[in-house]
C-alpha cells in the first residue's frame, strides 16, 4: 500500500529552529490541530520572545509578535476583538513562566477563552541558554555555571499545576521525547484546541522539549536526560480534564 | 440641552460615541472614574471592560485588540501610564492605532494627587525605548475633552499610531456643563489587521523602518498642529501653555488688557506635534514669551524655544512653573509685569 506523507500548510516550510530542538514537533502538531479543524485561516497566534520568533517567518498563519512575556494579555485582545478566531499564545518557559508570569497567571485566573502552549525546555534558549524557572536543580546554565542551586533560586516551577488549581477549562503537560508521549502530546493539543472553540475557557499545555543546543549535548543524549531527569520531577498528563467532553 | 458632567466621567461616554468597543483598565487616582464608569456603561451597549490585572496586561490587551482591527483603549495616571511605555513602543513599532488617556497627578515615583503637567516630556517624547512619538491632545475643558476624544480613533487610525489624551487631575474631577454628540463608528474598514487569513499587515523590511518612521513623523509634525491663538495680534508679550493653566493665562490676558498691557496667549492644542505653526503668525512687535505650565522645573518651555528657534523670533522665554498647583491669575499677571521690569530672568 502505497504511503502518502503530507505536511500541513502553516508549517510547510524548512522552521529555523537548531538541529535536534523540540520546538518544530509542537510546530507541526498545533498545526494539524488546526487544520483538522478547519481554523487555518481563522487562527491568530501570538508569539513570545524567544525561539519562538523564530515562528513569525515559519508558521504561515497570522502571527503577532508581542512584548516578552506578554503573549497571554495580547491573546486576551484578540479574543475580545475576534471571538469567532482561534486566539493561540505560544510562548517558551522564560517567557511565560519568569518575566510574564503575571500574565500567565491572570489569564488563567480570569479563565479566559484562550489557549496557551508553553515549551519548557528548562532555560532560556534565545540568549544563549541562562537559567529559568525551570532549570533542574543542579543544571548548569550559563548564569548557574556551578549547577542550579535551588536553596538560594528556588525549585522548577510547575506553572501547569498552579493553574491547574483555578476555574479553567483544560491544563496538561506533555513531552517529545519519544513517539509515544508526542502522539499523547497531540491528544492535549487537540483538546486544549477544542476547549477554546468550545467556549470552555483557557486551556494551558505545557510541552517539555529537547534544547541540545544549549545543555551541550546531542540529541540522543538529550532524549535520554529529559526521560532521566525531566520527566520525573515535571509529571506528563491531563492535570484539568475538560468537563464538557 | 447642556449637562453638568464630571470630566472623567464625560471623556469615558465620548470614547462610548466615537465607537469604542472594548476598555482595559486598572484602578488608579485620579482616573479611576473611567473605569468605574466604563464597567457599568459598556455592558449596556454590549461592549466589553477588563479590569486588568496591571497596566502592562492592560496596553497588551489593547494591542491584541486593536491589531484585529476593534476601536479600544487604556487610561491611566502619571505612573500607571509610565507603566504602559513598553506597550506603546510596542504598539507604535507596529503601526497600530490606540487610544490612551491620562489624568496627569504630580510628581515622580508615587508623586501627589495633585493636578499637574508633571508627564509633559515623557509622552510627547515618545516615552518609551526607541524613535517614535505619540500624537498628544491636550483639552482645557470638559467639553473639549469630549470633542477631542470623539475624534482620536479616526485621528489614531488615519495615522495608524497611538493618540494620547493629556489631562489632568482637576479637569478628570471637576464638573462642567457639556454636550454629547450622537454615536457613531467607523466609517469603512480597515484593510491591515488581522483577521487569521494572514494577509498583508502593511510591515516594513528593517531596512525601510528608519525612512518610513521620518516620513510619518514629518507628515504629522506638518499637517496635524493645532491651537488657539488670543490676542497675538499686537502682543508685546505672549504666554503659552495648555490646560488648566492656559485658563487662568487667558484671565490674565484680560487683566492685563484692561490695564492697557499688550500681551497674548498661545494655547497648544496638539503638544506633539506641537503647534510651531502659531509661532510663525507672531510679528515683530514679540518682546518675550512666557511659558506657564504645572511643572517643577518646565517642560513645555522646551518646545516654546525650540518653536522660537524655527520661526526665528529671537527673544527671551521666561517660564512660571507651578509644580503641583495651577498658577493663579494673579500670579500669572504678577510674574508678567516682573519679565517686564526686568526683575525676572530668562531661562531661554
Amino acid at each position: 500500500m502505497a504511503v502518502t506523507k503530507t505536511t500541513p500548510k502553516l508549517v510547510d516550510i524548512p522552521n529555523k529552529f537548531c538541529p535536534g530542538c523540540g520546538h518544530g514537533i509542537l510546530n507541526r502538531l498545533i498545526a494539524e490541530v488546526i487544520e483538522e479543524n478547519g481554523y487555518e485561516q481563522k487562527t491568530i497566534m501570538t508569539l513570545g520572545v524567544g525561539c519562538d520568533c523564530n515562528m513569525n517567518s515559519t508558521f504561515l498563519g497570522d502571527t503577532i509578535q508581542c512584548a516578552h512575556g506578554r503573549a497571554a494579555s495580547t491573546a486576551t485582545g484578540v479574543k475580545v476583538a475576534r471571538p469567532d478566531l482561534l486566539s493561540i499564545a505560544y510562548q517558551g518557559d522564560g517567557d511565560a513562566y519568569v518575566i510574564g508570569l503575571s500574565e500567565t497567571l491572570n489569564a488563567a485566573y480570569r479563565n479566559t477563552n484562550i489557549t496557551v502552549f508553553v515549551v519548557n525546555n528548562n532555560n532560556f534558549a534565545m540568549t544563549g541558554g541562562q537559567m529559568s524557572w525551570t532549570t533542574m536543580a543542579g543544571q548548569v546554565t550559563t548564569t548557574s555555571p556551578a549547577g542550579r542551586d535551588t536553596k538560594a533560586t528556588g525549585n522548577p516551577i510547575k506553572l501547569p499545576e498552579i493553574v491547574s488549581g483555578f476555574d479553567v477549562a483544560y491544563v496538561a503537560r506533555g513531552s517529545v521525547h519519544s513517539a509515544e508521549e508526542i502522539m499523547k502530546l497531540r491528544k492535549y493539543v487537540k483538546n486544549a484546541i477544542e476547549a477554546q472553540l468550545a467556549g470552555e475557557g483557557y486551556s494551558l499545555v505545557e510541552a517539555l522539549c529537547q534544547c541540545p543546543t544549549n545543555w551541550g549535548m546531542d540529541t540522543r543524549h538529550s532524549l535520554e536526560w529529559m526521560e532521566a531527569e525531566v520527566v520525573p520531577y515535571f509529571e506528563l498528563g491531563e492535570l484539568k480534564e475538560r468537563k464538557a467532553k | 440641552m447642556k449637562k453638568m458632567w464630571k470630566g472623567n466621567h464625560a471623556i469615558a461616554e465620548a470614547a462610548m460615541r466615537a465607537g469604542c468597543k472594548f476598555y482595559a483598565g486598572y484602578p488608579i487616582t485620579p482616573q479611576t472614574e473611567i473605569p468605574e464608569y466604563l464597567s457599568a456603561r459598556m455592558p449596556e451597549l454590549g461592549r466589553t471592560c477588563i479590569q486588568a490585572e496591571n497596566e502592562m496586561s492592560a496596553v497588551y490587551m489593547i494591542l491584541g485588540a486593536y491589531s484585529c482591527g476593534m476601536r479600544c483603549m487604556t487610561s491611566s495616571s502619571g505612573p500607571g501610564i509610565s507603566l504602559k511605555q513598553e506597550g506603546l513602543s510596542y504598539i507604535c513599532a507596529y503601526y497600530l492605532p490606540a487610544v490612551i488617556v491620562n489624568v496627569q497627578r504630580w510628581g515622580p515615583g508615587l508623586g501627589t494627587l495633585d493636578s499637574a503637567q508633571t508627564d509633559y516630556l515623557r509622552d510627547t517624547r515618545g516615552g518609551g525605548n526607541g524613535d517614535y512619538r505619540v500624537i498628544v491632545l491636550a483639552p482645557n475643558s470638559i467639553q473639549e475633552s469630549i470633542d477631542l476624544m470623539y475624534e482620536s480613533f479616526d485621528i489614531a487610525e488615519k495615522y495608524r499610531n497611538p493618540v494620547e489624551i493629556m489631562s489632568e487631575a482637576a479637569l478628570g474631577q471637576m464638573m462642567e456643563a457639556v454636550e454629547f454628540p450622537e454615536f457613531k463608528d467607523r466609517e469603512g474598514e480597515l484593510d491591515w489587521t488581522y483577521d487569521g487569513t494572514n494577509r498583508p499587515h502593511g510591515k516594513l523590511p528593517d531596512s525601510e523602518k528608519s525612512a518610513a518612521a521620518l516620513a510619518k513623523y514629518t507628515k504629522i509634525a506638518e499637517e496635524f498642529q493645532r491651537w488657539e491663538s488670543y490676542r497675538t495680534e499686537d502682543a508685546e508679550y505672549v504666554f503659552v501653555a495648555f490646560g488648566l493653566p492656559s485658563r487662568t493665562s487667558r484671565n490674565a490676558v484680560d487683566q492685563l488688557r484692561a490695564n492697557g498691557e499688550k500681551v497674548g496667549l498661545i494655547r497648544p492644542i496638539t503638544l506633539w506635534p506641537f503647534p510651531i505653526k502659531a509661532f510663525e503668525e507672531l510679528g515683530p512687535q514679540v518682546k518675550g514669551l512666557i511659558s506657564v505650565e504645572s511643572t517643577d522645573t518646565g517642560q513645555l518651555i522646551e518646545d516654546v524655544a525650540l518653536a522660537a528657534k524655527k520661526c526665528k523670533i529671537d527673544v527671551p522665554v521666561y517660564g512660571l512653573f507651578s509644580g503641583l498647583s495651577i498658577s493663579k491669575t494673579k500670579a500669572i499677571s504678577e510674574f508678567y509685569r516682573e519679565v517686564k521690569s526686568g526683575q525676572r530672568k530668562e531661562v531661554y
